[in-house]
């Protein structure tokens, strides 16, 4: 039997050496027994006298990571069990895969404790303070880890308090930080950190007050912040208590009578005076894009983010009306910003005719779409919906009065004639409406959009704009007709 | 009147926060203090640093800058005609407990929202300066999380996003109709405007491979919010309808379902009785199906009654016991998206499922291993050595499937 007595508890490159020259020497693993440092050495082993620590084989990367982790587990035969499955994986590199053969299932499960046990450390280490007389506040923590986690766990603590000067205690071993480097020292025991802190009323003070009464999990929380971490949580102290409260207090809270509103309540509601607008009041496009925000004629308010009010001049000789804001539209609360409206921009400038002399609206303000994950898909209004919201469309038509309505596709031709109409009909002569108003019909320019084909693009496109042209001459000749 | 204690105040002013649901410091990017001089990091997941008897994790200090508030929300603990203690804390105070909180490793930062007090710029101000000072004067580089008043001004919304890590606006109710009747104040469409806006700035902040210039940062973990679940008449489909569509509209991280607890002096127009914790839960597995597993809303309604989700049996269960007509899943055939929706597959072990079975073909053994527990399972699949036979539609599946109910925990 080859002895091999280790001086650290948990180095991985210390066993990597002797399983190295091990390996070199041919022994198999049933003729090693390693011994960690403090154990008792037999008096009659002497211990192997090891050379070479030159890689002899190759192994998967995987290999060397679950190494790394499971050699901080406390398990005695951590060594031996690495070194039997390390033998056994130079024979077959497949076995690194092989999630049920016994060996690497004991070692992932080892190597799964010791990341919860570091992980459990980076949560339950709590800091004392101690301030000299200088000012100077020097921070240090007890805590005892499962695992020999502390030298894989401390540099997630200097990552954090760079601008600390910390300390943290084990029992096998301690970590230093000076504000410059971490230093690793012997172990310690709980006496070696101070024993109060000022801050600590004021964490049981939070952690009594951000509790609610009326949920109790216990079991829960004995799952996540295991029973064995209480003694060195000082917040622990008060889970007893809090426990056998809750259930009063929760019935207390229900059982009190609503009482009467302060005063300050009452003078604030006096000063407030109702805001409550005139709903009939709709003098002004502001007024009226002040009471489209509150509008539920239909349920698409619902879902959208808000009304999408008309935007132009009062004083606008033409109007746009598209079908409903889209997916931009509704976020930014302004119509024709998305890629439709860039279209029509441009359809626009082409045409001759200022963008900032024109009315653009849509028959319906709220955008209707279909929740689809991370994005909204764009659905019709229906004849509902077109029907409910063409009192807004009347309204900003009887404010801004324009002598030429230009209907941007099927849904705005339907709000705007009481019926629905197919483009291709409807389009290219202008349409008198009973007022005098003169409406034109084209496709809405997400139509345009929509085209896959370059050549039928556009064919349609130059339709959109000589339909647009034709709107131009319209504003230009009606104004001695009408 | 004598001057609270900074201690009284923060009884006081945690207590009033503790109805938000999320302590989440998870999902931001990677920070550290190293050469800084400064305190604090980030590193992807959170970290719980302790557990309160509610079972809820303990990650930040979660604090109100104020519980004044001149806002009358029936079913807020500091609504103004509410007779709760109030107490207000200074921007200092607030720094120097989140700064001790952190040198302890407490917490891993701040979630700090507030009532209305004077306007909402002069309430997003103060909250702005809070962060402002951990991040500027103190390096401090821990989580902070931000509430969004509706309708404060865009730049403070900018420099909140900053300085915070995540940002949120609560929706409160599932629906307007709901929000209008025990909110009055508040206008649902000012709440997801305010969400639209943190929307369109996540956007700009996106790293754009044409563009040169990096641009400016903006809440790296995103935005969030919360809806109150039982304090009205709206059922799970309502729930869960407004939620599909905030995550379509708002690139929500996450929206929290908070149970309605009690609260203490309520106003008489609330349920005296909270509603079942399993209902909240049943929400949470209900949105985790509509965003990672390709489930929509009616289907998983479909699954209970009334529009109410099955309290006895986890969604995704419910629904494949009405409709067993697409099961048995040959675990060997099927796509993943079908292998989703077999009750008892996570994500995980469907993609390892599926990177297993190019090298050999999957036996009911392997699907054991792999997920688990494989009785949820078992009725739903075929493997190479395994069919459920009449098993899949027995009249007493759902009753075999059904767990005991919870023993309460004795302590």
């Amino acid at each position: 039997m080859q002895v091999v007595q280790l001086q650290a508890l948990n180095d991985f490159g210390e066993w990597r050496d002797k399983a190295r020259a091990l390996l070199a020497a041919g022994v198999g693993p049933e003729a090693v027994s390693w011994r960690e440092p403090g154990g008792a050495a037999g008096l009659f082993e002497d211990a192997m006298q090891l050379h070479g620590n030159r890689p002899v084989g190759a192994v998967p990367p995987a290999f060397i990571e679950l190494a790394r982790q499971a050699i901080l587990h406390a398990d005695p035969e951590r060594f031996a069990l690495l070194y039997r499955f390390l033998w056994r994986l130079l024979g077959d590199r497949g076995l690194i895969e092989t999630a049920s053969d016994p060996d690497l299932s004991r070692l992932t499960r080892m190597a799964s404790a010791v990341r919860r046990d570091s992980h459990k450390m980076k949560a339950f280490v709590r800091f004392k303070a101690i301030v000299d007389d200088s000012g100077l506040e020097r921070f240090a923590a007890w805590f005892e880890p499962e695992h020999y986690t502390l030298e894989a766990t401390a540099p997630f603590f200097a990552r954090r308090f760079d601008g600390m000067i910390w300390a943290i205690v084990t029992p096998y071993r301690s970590a230093y930080w000076d504000g410059e480097s971490l230093a690793f020292g012997p172990g310690g025991q709980k006496s070696d950190v101070p024993q109060d802190d000022a801050v600590e009323g004021d964490w049981k003070t939070y952690f009594g007050s951000i509790f609610n009464p009326a949920r109790l999990k216990v079991a829960m929380m004995k799952s996540e912040m295991p029973v064995k971490y209480w003694r060195n949580l000082p917040e622990a102290e008060l889970i007893a208590p809090l426990i056998r409260g809750a259930r009063e207090m929760e019935a207390a809270m229900i059982e009190r009578a609503t009482t009467q509103p302060p005063s300050r309540h009452v003078r604030h509601r006096e000063r407030a005076a109702p805001v409550a607008a005139d709903e009939h009041a709709m003098a002004s496009l502001g007024d009226l894009r002040a009471a489209v925000e509150g509008c539920q004629r239909c349920p698409l308010y619902e879902q959208a983010t808000q009304a999408v009010f008309g935007e132009g001049p009062e004083t606008a000789e033409v109007m746009f009306v598209g079908e409903q804001p889209g997916d931009q539209e509704d976020l930014a609360g302004k119509p024709f910003i998305g890629p439709a409206g860039q279209v029509l921009d441009a359809a626009l400038a082409k045409s001759g005719i200022d963008r900032g002399r024109v009315y653009v609206t849509n028959a319906v303000k709220h955008f209707k779409f279909e929740p689809r994950g991370k994005r909204r898909i764009h659905q019709r209004p229906d004849g509902g919906e077109i029907q409910a919201c063409k009192f807004w469309l009347e309204h900003e038509i009887g404010l801004i009065k324009p002598k030429v309505i230009v209907a941007l596709g099927a849904t705005a031709a339907q709000s705007l004639l009481g019926r629905a109409v197919t483009i291709g009909k409807a389009r290219g002569a202008p349409i008198p409406l009973d007022d005098g108003t003169l409406l034109f019909v084209t496709n809405h320019p997400s139509y345009l959009l929509r085209i896959p084909d370059a050549a039928g693009k556009a064919r349609e496109q130059a339709k959109f704009e000589a339909d647009l042209t034709a709107v131009r001459a319209a504003m230009a000749g009606g104004s001695g007709g009408g | 009147m004598a001057a609270l204690t900074l201690r009284r105040k923060l009884a006081i002013l945690s207590d009033a926060a503790k109805y938000d649901a999320s302590c989440a410091s998870s999902g931001t990017e990677k920070r550290s203090s190293v050469g800084t001089g400064g305190i604090g990091s980030t590193e992807g997941s959170g970290i719980c640093h302790s557990y309160a008897p509610d079972g809820r994790c303990i990650s930040l200090l979660k604090i109100l800058l104020t519980n004044f508030c001149v806002y009358d929300c029936i079913y807020c603990v500091n609504r103004s005609s509410s007779n709760v203690t109030r107490a207000r804390f200074n921007v200092a105070e607030v720094v120097r407990l989140t700064l001790d909180f952190y040198k302890r490793n407490y917490i891993e930062g701040l979630f700090l929202s507030s009532g209305i007090i004077r306007s909402p710029d002069y309430t997003m101000e103060e909250l702005v300066r809070v962060a402002r000072s951990l991040r500027e004067e103190h390096l401090f580089g821990g989580y902070i999380h931000l509430k969004v008043i509706p309708n404060a001004a865009p730049e403070l919304l900018a420099e909140a996003g900053r300085w915070a890590d995540r940002l949120s606006t609560n929706i409160e109710m599932p629906t307007d109709i709901g929000l209008e009747a025990l909110a009055p104040e508040k206008k649902p469409s000012e709440i997801r405007t305010a969400m639209a806006r943190v929307r369109g700035k996540l956007d700009e902040a996106r790293p754009d491979s044409k563009a040169r210039a990096k641009p400016q940062k903006f809440a790296p973990a995103g935005q969030s919010t919360q809806m109150i679940v039982g304090a009205d008449a709206a059922d799970d489909g309502a729930i869960l309808n407004r939620a599909a569509g905030l995550y379509s509209g708002y690139k929500l991280r996450r929206v929290y379902y908070s149970a309605f607890s009690p609260i203490p002096d309520a106003s008489s127009r609330l349920p005296l009785k909270p509603p079942p914790l399993m209902r909240e839960h049943r929400l949470y597995q209900a949105d985790w199906l509509i965003r990672f597993y390709g489930f929509d809303v009616p289907e998983i309604i479909s699954g209970g009654q009334d529009g109410l989700l099955d309290l006895a049996i986890d969604p995704k269960l419910a629904w494949a016991l009405r409709n067993r007509a697409r099961f048995p899943v040959n675990v060997n055939r099927a796509d993943r998206e079908m292998l989703l929706r077999v009750p008892g597959l996570g994500t995980r072990s469907v993609d390892r499922m599926l990177a297993t079975r190019r090298h050999h073909s999957l036996r009911l053994d392997d699907v054991a291993r792999i997920a688990g527990a494989i009785d949820k399972v078992r009725p739903f699949i075929e493997a190479a050595d395994w069919t459920p036979g009449g098993l899949t539609d027995h009249a007493g599946l759902r009753a075999r499937l059904t767990p005991a109910p919870e023993q309460l925990s004795l302590f």
